[in-house]
C-alpha cells in the first residue's frame, strides 16, 4: 500500500510543480493561489459546492476546482486508501473521523454547515403525509438511506426519537439515490436532507419535529495526500467565508453552531 | 471466468478447422515468440494482481467471525438464486433470439443484432433507470401490470432477476449465435431432407450441435448476473433478504469497513470461481 501511494503522490506533486511553473506569469497579486484543487464532498453538497467552485475559480484566476461527489463514507475510504484529494467535506463527523484517525488531514476539521432531514413527497402530497408516523401506514412505500451512510444514520435517530418503526422498500447507498426514487415516483416518500428537496421542484419537503434530534454537522478539512496545500487551505477558507456561507444558506443549509 | 476464454475456441474451432494447419504445426515446433509471451504475461499479471491485492488485505484472523456475520449468507444465497433464475430466463428467451439472428433472414436483422448488444454498452445504472421507466409504477408497462395483475417489480426479488437478466442476456445471445454460425448446417439440411420440420430440427439436431456454445454462454451469463450491481440497485433497490445481493452488500460494507468489504468480495469470488470450475469440468468440454 505504501509504495504505490508514494509514487502517486510523487507524480501528482510533479504535475503540480509543472502547473504552478506555467501559471506563475498570470498570478493574481493577492494570495497567489494557483493550480488544481481536488475536493471530495458529500453527495448532499453537490449543488452549493459546484456553485462555490465556480466562484472560487473566478476569484482566484489560475485555479481549477474539480469535485468528487459521493456518499461521505465511501469518500473517506477512498481518501484513506490514497486517493489524491486536497479537501474533504463530509456530511457527518463519522467519516471525517476515519480520515483524521488515519492521519490524512491537515489540522483540525471545522464544522461549516448543518443540515436537517425532511420527508420528501411529490408536490401535492397525494398520500397526505404530515409526519413520520404517516410513513408507517400500510401501503406507503418509503426509501431511506442505508444506516452505513450519514443520512441513514440521521433517519434512524429521527425514527427512534419519534418511536416509529417502519420497513422501507429500499435502503439507498446515498441521499441522491433516495431522492431519485421519490422523484421517479417509485416510492411515496423518502427521508432526505432539507437541501435536497430544494433542488427538486417536483418535490415538497414535509418538516417534522423529530429532525431536530438528528441534525448533521458538516465538517471540512484540508488533506495531506495530494500536495496542493495553498489551494486546499484557500478553498476551505472560502467555504467558511461570508461569501461561502451565503451560497450554503441559499441552498438551505443552516449556519454552524457559534 | 476461465470459461470466457473457452467460449471463443469452441466456436472458432468448428468454424475453420481446415485453415492454417501448416502454420499451426510450424508454430508448435518453434519456441514461443517473446513478442507474444511478454504481453501475454503482462495481461495475466494485470488480471491477477487485483486478486492478490484482495488476498493480501484480507483480515485472516477475524475471518471466521466475519463469515458468520448476520446478513452475509442471506446476501450470498440471494445472489446465487437470482443469478441462476436470471440465467434460466436468458436461456428461455435468448437461445430462440440467437437462433433467429443466425438462421432466419429478415429485414432489419443487422439493426436487431445491434440492439441486442445495447445492454453491453449501456452503463448498468442507466439500464436500471430504463427498466424503471418501463416496469416502474409510472412506467410504460408497470402501471398496467400493477392494475391488471397486481404485480410490482421494483424493490422485489423478481426485480433483481429482471435487472440481472437485462444486463447478462447479451453475453448468452452472442455466444449462442456464434456457435450457431460456426455449426455445420449440412446436418440441419439432412434432417430437413429426411422430413423433419423446423422445430424438430431445432430440438433434435441444432441444439445438441451447439450445446457447448449454449453452456459456455450460460456460464458467462450467470457470472455476469452474479456480479451485477448498477442496474440492480437502481431498479430493485437495496433491502437485506429481498434485494440486497452480494455486490450491493460489498458496496455498502465499503462505506464503513474496508476489511469486511474485502471479505465479502472474497466469498463472492470463491463461490463463483468454485461453481464455474465445477461446471466447466462437467459440461464445458474444451476443444
Amino acid at each position: 500500500m505504501r509504495r504505490p501511494r508514494t509514487l502517486l503522490a510523487g507524480a501528482v506533486a510533479l504535475a503540480a510543480l509543472t502547473l504552478t511553473g506555467c501559471g506563475s506569469a498570470d498570478d493574481p497579486p493577492g494570495d497567489g493561489t494557483t493550480g488544481p484543487v481536488t475536493v471530495f464532498a458529500a453527495a448532499s453538497l453537490t449543488e452549493p459546492f459546484t456553485a462555490l467552485g465556480r466562484r472560487f475559480e473566478a476569484d482566484h484566476p489560475g485555479t481549477r476546482v474539480t469535485f468528487n461527489f459521493a456518499g461521505s463514507s465511501a469518500l473517506a475510504t477512498q481518501i484513506t486508501q490514497g486517493a489524491p484529494a486536497d479537501v474533504f467535506a463530509s456530511a457527518a463527523p463519522g467519516p471525517m473521523r476515519t480520515v483524521t484517525d488515519a492521519g490524512d488531514a491537515v489540522g483540525e476539521p471545522a464544522v461549516f454547515a448543518r443540515n436537517q432531514l425532511v420527508i420528501a413527497v411529490p408536490t401535492g402530497d397525494p398520500k397526505g403525509v404530515r409526519g413520520l408516523a404517516d410513513l408507517a401506514r400500510p401501503g406507503t412505500k418509503v426509501a431511506l438511506c442505508a444506516p452505513q451512510v450519514p443520512c441513514g444514520e440521521a433517519a434512524r435517530k429521527a425514527l427512534d426519537a419519534a418511536g416509529v418503526r417502519l420497513t422501507p422498500v429500499t435502503l439507498e447507498q446515498d441521499v441522491k439515490g433516495a431522492l431519485a426514487k421519490v422523484k421517479l415516483g417509485e416510492v411515496d416518500a423518502a427521508l432526505v436532507y432539507r437541501t435536497d428537496v430544494r433542488t427538486a421542484p417536483e418535490l415538497t419537503g414535509v418538516e417534522f419535529p423529530e429532525s431536530a434530534r438528528a441534525v448533521n454537522d458538516y465538517p471540512i478539512v484540508a488533506l495531506k495526500s495530494a500536495g496542493h496545500p495553498t489551494g486546499a487551505a484557500a478553498f476551505v477558507a472560502y467555504v467558511r467565508s461570508p461569501a461561502g456561507r451565503a451560497v450554503l444558506t441559499e441552498a438551505g443549509f443552516q449556519p454552524p453552531p457559534a | 471466468m476461465t470459461a470466457t476464454h473457452d467460449a471463443a475456441p469452441t466456436g472458432s474451432a468448428t468454424a475453420g478447422p481446415q485453415r492454417g494447419g501448416a502454420a499451426r504445426r510450424r508454430a508448435a515446433a518453434g519456441r514461443v515468440p517473446a513478442a507474444l509471451l511478454v504481453p501475454a504475461g503482462l495481461g495475466l499479471l494485470f488480471l491477477v494482481l487485483p486478486l492478490v491485492g484482495l488476498l493480501a488485505r484480507a483480515p485472516w484472523t477475524t475471518l471466521p467471525q466475519r463469515l458468520t456475520a448476520p446478513g452475509v449468507l442471506t446476501a450470498l444465497r440471494l445472489s446465487v438464486q437470482t443469478a441462476t433464475l436470471a440465467t434460466l430466463l436468458c436461456l428461455l428467451l435468448g437461445v430462440p433470439l440467437a437462433w433467429l439472428l443466425a438462421r432466419v433472414e429478415f429485414p432489419g436483422r443487422r439493426l436487431v443484432r445491434a440492439l441486442v448488444t445495447v445492454p453491453l454498452v449501456l452503463p448498468p445504472v442507466v439500464g436500471g433507470v430504463a427498466l424503471l421507466l418501463v416496469f416502474g409504477r409510472r412506467g410504460l408497462l408497470g402501471g398496467w401490470l400493477d392494475d391488471t395483475f397486481g404485480v410490482t417489480l421494483p424493490f422485489s426479488t423478481a426485480g433483481v432477476v429482471l435487472a440481472e437478466a437485462f444486463v447478462a442476456m447479451p453475453f448468452l445471445i452472442i455466444a449462442v449465435e456464434g456457435a450457431l454460425r460456426g455449426a455445420d448446417r449440412r446436418y440441419e439440411e439432412a434432417a430437413a431432407t429426411l422430413g423433419a420440420g423446423r422445430w424438430t430440427t431445432f430440438t433434435h439436431v441444432t441444439l445438441p450441435l451447439v450445446a457447448p456454445g449454449v453452456t459456455a454462454g450460460a456460464v458467462l451469463c450467470w457470472a455476469r448476473a452474479l456480479g451485477e450491481f448498477g442496474a440492480t440497485i437502481t431498479f430493485a433497490g437495496n433491502y437485506p433478504g429481498r434485494t440486497q445481493t452480494m455486490p450491493l452488500a460489498v458496496y455498502l460494507a465499503l462505506e464503513t469497513d474496508l476489511e469486511s468489504a474485502v471479505v465479502l468480495s472474497l466469498i463472492l469470488l470463491t463461490v463463483s470461481v468454485g461453481i464455474l470450475a465445477a461446471l466447466r469440468d462437467r459440461w464445458v468440454t474444451g476443444p
